[in-house]
C-alpha cells in the first residue's frame, strides 16, 4: 500500500539559512502523525511546504502518488489536503457557521449544501452550539477548533494542524485530543505540528522529530521518547539533570 | 437534516426595500422636473456605487479609477447610437463586454505577480487617466468635442431607450433596484462567501481552496461590466459625453462617494449615501454659482468625506441600523434560528 | 538634429529633477507612514500659488519664494498630520484614500474660492533668459528649478542618511514596532515626515511657478504625475522617486517632440503600464505593501 503523503528529501533554504534539510517521511492513511521538534527546528516550514504555501528548494512531496511540491495552496487544498494556521484567522463580519462554509465551496457551489456541511464540521469539533455567534465572541480553544472546522468543510483526506494545542490549558487540550481521536477513528489522516511533546505522545500513533531542519528520529511515541538523540536535542541537556 | 439549514428567507429587508422603491416610483410620477432629474442622477450613482461596492465592499479590491469602466459603457452606447443609429441596448451589451475585458486585463496584469492593495488601486487610476487622454485625442469618438445624442423628444421609444426626463427616471429607478437585488443575490450566493473570505484574509482563503486569482479577476470584471451599464444610461441621461466629464478623476470620486458615505459592503449603503451626498453637491454647486463662488461644492464634499470617515467609518446606513436596533425591542430583530434549541 | 535632441533631453532631465522632488515627498510619506497622500498635487499647487504671490506681488526671486514655500508647507504638513492624518494612519488604505480625496476636494475648493478658476501666469524675467552650453540652450527658470531641486534632493538624502533624526525616520520606515521599542517618538516622526513630504511638494511647486500657470485644477495632474513617478520608481524608494522623475521628465520631453501634445501627457501612463507589465513593483519597489 502506498502512503497517503510521501515526503522525499525535502529541503528549503532562505538565503543562506537552511530551514529544512533533506527530510523524508510518509503518512499512513487513517492515522495521526506528529511532527515535533524544538523552536526553530523547521516544523512550520516543513508544514508550509506540504501545504503549498512555500516552494521547496529541493526534494518532492507526493500526495496519493502525485507530486504536489509546486502546486499552489488553493489547489493543494482542492486535492484533499486542508490546513489550519498557527495564528487563528477567523474572517471578521462572518458568523462562525459562515466561516466554516467557505471551505465547502472548494467542492460545491450550492449554498445549502455548504451550510449543512459546515454544520457537520462544527458538530464534529463541538462548536455546533455556537454556529451563529460572531467569531470575536469565541474563546481561544473555540477559535482553534473553528480553524479545524473550516478545514474539515473542504472534505479533506489529510488534515494538517499547525500547533492547535499551543496556548491551551491542559483541560482544553484534552478536549482537542478527544476531537482529533474521533476524527481519526472516522478515517481522517492527520498531521500535527506540535511543540508540546506530552500531548503528542497521547494522541499520535507515529512521531517524526526534527532538529535544526533535519529529521533525527521517527517511530512510535514510546520509541521516540526513549531515543537518546531526541532527549538530548529536543528536550535539551537539562532533561538529564 | 438538510432542510433546517436552508435558513428562513429574510423577508424584512426585502419588504423595506420594496417599500422604498414604491415610494420612489410614486414620487417619480408626481415630482417636479428639477427633482426628477436630480433623483435620476442619485439613482444612477446608486447603481454605480453598487458596482464599486461589489468590488471593494465584498471583493476587497480598491478601484479609484472606476470612471474608466463607466466611460467605456458610455462611449459604447454613444458611438453606436450617435454614429450608426444602433440601439443603446446593443451598446450596453458591448459596453459590458469591453469594460469587463478591460477590468479583467487590468486585474490580470496586476495580480499576476501578486501585486495587490494600493498598487492595484493606483493602476486603476492610471489606466483611467491614460484612457481619458487617449479618448481626448481620438477623433472617432469625438475627441475633446465629445459626442451628442439626438435632441430628446417627448415620445418614448423603448427600443432606442429614448424619452423624456421622467422616462429616464424610471430607467434609473429600475437599474438601482436591479443593483440592490443583484448585490443581495450575489452576496448570498457562494460567490459572496468566497469573495468576503478573500477580502478578509487572502492567505486563509487560499488555504481553504479559494482560487483567489481567478475570483479577483471575476469580481473586478463583473464590477466593471455593471459600471459600464450605469455609464451607458448616464450618457443617455446627460445627452452628451466628453472625456473630461466622464473619465477623469471627478467621476471616479463621484462613484465611490455613495457607498463610502452610505456604508461599505452593505446593500442599501450606496442608495443612502447617494441620497445624502449628491443633492448636497448640487445644492452647494447652485449656491456657489449664485454667489459667484466656484468651489463651494468641492469644499462641502471634502468636509463631508473627511467627517464621515472620521466619525462614521461604517457609513450612515449601518449607523441607522444600529440606531433602529437600539430603539426597538431586541426580540423583533430577526436572527437565524440556531439548532441549539433542539439539543 | 542632434542638437535638437540634446536640447529636448536636457529640458526633460531638468524638469525630471523637479518631478523627482515632488515624487520624493510622496514616497517619504509612504515609506515611513504607509500612507499614500492623494492630496499631494494640491500641495504642489499651494507651492505654485506661493510662487505666484511672491513673484508677482512682492517681486522677490523665485528662489526666495521656494524658501517661503518650504517653511509654509512644512508647517502646514506638520499641522495637518497632527490634527487629522494621524487618526487614519492605522486604518485600511481605502479609508485613507477617501480622507485624502476629501482633503484634496477641500483644498481645491479653497483655492477656487480664494483665487478663482482662471489660470494666473507667473511671468518671471528668468523665463526669457537662456544660457547656452555648447549646442544646448536652456532657459534659466528651468535651470534654476532643476538645480535647486537637485540640491534639495541631495541634502535630503544626506540628512536621511547621516543625521540622527534621519536615521530614526528610516528606522520607523523599516519597523514601526522596532522604532517604538528603541524609544522613537513615533507621533513626532510621523508629523515631521508629513511636513517634509508637504515641503517637498510645495518647494517643487514654487520652483516651477515660472513654467506653469497657477490654476486650482492643476492639482489633479500633479497628483497623478507623482503617483506615476513613484510607481515607476517603486513606492517607498528614495532612489526610485528620483529615477522615476527623470524617466518621466525625459519621456515627456521626447513625446512632445515626436508626438502630438496630447501624447505628451499620455506617455507617462503608457510608460507606467509597460513598467507594470515587466516590473510590477517598479525599479526599487518594496517587497510587500
Amino acid at each position: 500500500m502506498t502512503a497517503l503523503l510521501d515526503v522525499k528529501q525535502l529541503s528549503k533554504s532562505f538565503g543562506g539559512l537552511v530551514a529544512v534539510n533533506n527530510v523524508s517521511f510518509a503518512l499512513e492513511a487513517g492515522r495521526i502523525t506528529a511532527l515535533i521538534g524544538p523552536n526553530g527546528a523547521g516544523k512550520t516550514t516543513c508544514f508550509n511546504l506540504v501545504a503549498g504555501a512555500l516552494r521547496p528548494t529541493g526534494g518532492q512531496v507526493f500526495f496519493e502518488g502525485r507530486p504536489i511540491e509546486n502546486t499552489p495552496p488553493e489547489l493543494v487544498c482542492r486535492m484533499g489536503i486542508a490546513r489550519t494556521f498557527q495564528i487563528v484567522r477567523p474572517m471578521r463580519d462572518m458568523s462562525v457557521l459562515e466561516n466554516a462554509m467557505v471551505g465547502a465551496f472548494s467542492w460545491t457551489t450550492n449554498v445549502n449544501e455548504a451550510r449543512s456541511t459546515a454544520y457537520e464540521s462544527l458538530e464534529s469539533v463541538g462548536l455546533a452550539g455556537k454556529a451563529d455567534a460572531r467569531t470575536d465572541q469565541l474563546t481561544l480553544p473555540d477559535r482553534k477548533m473553528l480553524e479545524a472546522a473550516k478545514a474539515l468543510s473542504t472534505r479533506p483526506k489529510l488534515l494538517l494542524l499547525d500547533e492547535v494545542m499551543a496556548g491551551l490549558r491542559p483541560t482544553e487540550a484534552a478536549g482537542v485530543v478527544r476531537v482529533l481521536q474521533r476524527l481519526a477513528e472516522a478515517g481522517l489522516t492527520i498531521l500535527l505540528v506540535e511543540h508540546v511533546m506530552r500531548i503528542v505522545m497521547e494522541v499520535a500513533s507515529r512521531v517524526v522529530v526534527l532538529h535544526h531542519g533535519a529529521k533525527i528520529a521517527e517511530g512510535s511515541p514510546s520509541e521516540v521518547a526513549m531515543d537518546p538523540r531526541v532527549l538530548e536535542s529536543y528536550l535539551g541537556a537539562g532533561f538529564h539533570a | 437534516m438538510q432542510k433546517r439549514f436552508e435558513g428562513a428567507p429574510d423577508i424584512k429587508p426585502w419588504l423595506a426595500g420594496a417599500m422604498v422603491f414604491a415610494i420612489l416610483a410614486v414620487a417619480g410620477a408626481l415630482a417636479n422636473p428639477y427633482l426628477i432629474s436630480l433623483m435620476t442622477i442619485v439613482l444612477l450613482f446608486t447603481f454605480l456605487g453598487q458596482s464599486w461596492n461589489l468590488m471593494l465592499g465584498i471583493g476587497g479590491q480598491l478601484s479609484i479609477g472606476h470612471a474608466l469602466f463607466v466611460a467605456l459603457g458610455a462611449y459604447s452606447v454613444a458611438v453606436l447610437d450617435v454614429k450608426y443609429g444602433i440601439s443603446p441596448w446593443i451598446g450596453l451589451l458591448l459596453g459590458m463586454f469591453i469594460a469587463g475585458c478591460a477590468g479583467a486585463v487590468l486585474a490580470w496584469l496586476s495580480f499576476r505577480f501578486e501585486v495587490r492593495g494600493i498598487y492595484f488601486a493606483l493602476l486603476t487610476i492610471a489606466a483611467a487617466e491614460f484612457a481619458r487622454i487617449m479618448f481626448s485625442g481620438w477623433e472617432f469618438v469625438g475627441a475633446m468635442q465629445g459626442l451628442f445624442f439626438p435632441a430628446p423628444t417627448n415620445a418614448i421609444e423603448f427600443a432606442m431607450l429614448r424619452g423624456d426626463a421622467r422616462f429616464y427616471y424610471f430607467v434609473a429607478l429600475a437599474l438601482a433596484a436591479l443593483g440592490i437585488v443583484g448585490t443581495e443575490l450575489i452576496s448570498r450566493s457562494y460567490l459572496g462567501y468566497v469573495w468576503r473570505a478573500m477580502r478578509d484574509d487572502e492567505q486563509a482563503a487560499r488555504a481553504l481552496g479559494v482560487r483567489t486569482f481567478r475570483h479577483k479577476i471575476l469580481v473586478i470584471a463583473i464590477s466593471a461590466a455593471t459600471a459600464a451599464v450605469g455609464g451607458g444610461i448616464l450618457a443617455l441621461v446627460q445627452g452628451s459625453i466628453f472625456p473630461d466629464s466622464i473619465m477623469g478623476m471627478g467621476p471616479s470620486v463621484d462613484v465611490l462617494i455613495g457607498p463610502v458615505v452610505g456604508g461599505l459592503g452593505t446593500t442599501f449603503g450606496p442608495l443612502v449615501g447617494s441620497l445624502a451626498a449628491i443633492p448636497l453637491n448640487h445644492l452647494m454647486g447652485a449656491l456657489g454659482d449664485s454667489l459667484r463662488i466656484p468651489g463651494l461644492n468641492n469644499i462641502a464634499y471634502g468636509i463631508v468625506l473627511v467627517l464621515v470617515v472620521w466619525f462614521l467609518p461604517d457609513g450612515i446606513w449601518p449607523a441607522m441600523v444600529r440606531l433602529s436596533k437600539a430603539i426597538r425591542p431586541p426580540s423583533r430583530v430577526w436572527l437565524p434560528q440556531p439548532r441549539k434549541a433542539e439539543e | 538634429m542632434l542638437s535638437l535632441w540634446l536640447n529636448v533631453l536636457a529640458s526633460g532631465v531638468l524638469l525630471g529633477l523637479v518631478y523627482g522632488l515632488v515624487a520624493l515627498g510622496l514616497t517619504i510619506i509612504f515609506g515611513v507612514m504607509r500612507v499614500v497622500n492623494f492630496a499631494h498635487g494640491e500641495m504642489v499647487v499651494f507651492g505654485v500659488y506661493i510662487g505666484y504671490w511672491a513673484v508677482r506681488l512682492w517681486a522677490v526671486p523665485v528662489i526666495v519664494a521656494a524658501a517661503v514655500a518650504a517653511v509654509v508647507m512644512f508647517v502646514f504638513g506638520y499641522l495637518l498630520e497632527t490634527l487629522l492624518v494621524k487618526r487614519f494612519v492605522n486604518r485600511p488604505h481605502h479609508y485613507q484614500f477617501i480622507v485624502f480625496i476629501g482633503l484634496s476636494l477641500l483644498f481645491t475648493g479653497v483655492l477656487l474660492v480664494t483665487f478663482g478658476p482662471d489660470p494666473r501666469p507667473t511671468a518671471s524675467q528668468l523665463s526669457f533668459h537662456t544660457v547656452s552650453l555648447g549646442p544646448v540652450t536652456l532657459d534659466l527658470a528651468r535651470l534654476q528649478a532643476a538645480a535647486t531641486a537637485g540640491l534639495l534632493i541631495t541634502l535630503l538624502g544626506a540628512y536621511l542618511k547621516f543625521s540622527s533624526f534621519g536615521r530614526s525616520l528610516r528606522a520607523a520606515a523599516d519597523n514601526r514596532l522596532g522604532g517604538l521599542v528603541v524609544g522613537l517618538n513615533i507621533p513626532r516622526v510621523y508629523a515631521v515626515t508629513f511636513g517634509i513630504g508637504a515641503a517637498c511638494a510645495g518647494v517643487a511647486g514654487a520652483l516651477i511657478s515660472p513654467l506653469f500657470d497657477a490654476q486650482p485644477y492643476l492639482a489633479v495632474d500633479f497628483t497623478l504625475l507623482a503617483f506615476v513617478t513613484v510607481i515607476v520608481g517603486g513606492l517607498g524608494s528614495f532612489s526610485g522617486a528620483l529615477l522615476g522623475g527623470l524617466l518621466i521628465g525625459v519621456a515627456e520631453a521626447i513625446a512632445a517632440l515626436t508626438f502630438s501634445p496630447s501624447m505628451k501627457t499620455a506617455l507617462p501612463y503608457a510608460l507606467l503600464i509597460i513598467i507594470l507589465i515587466f516590473r510590477p513593483r517598479g525599479f526599487f519597489g518594496a517587497k510587500e505593501i
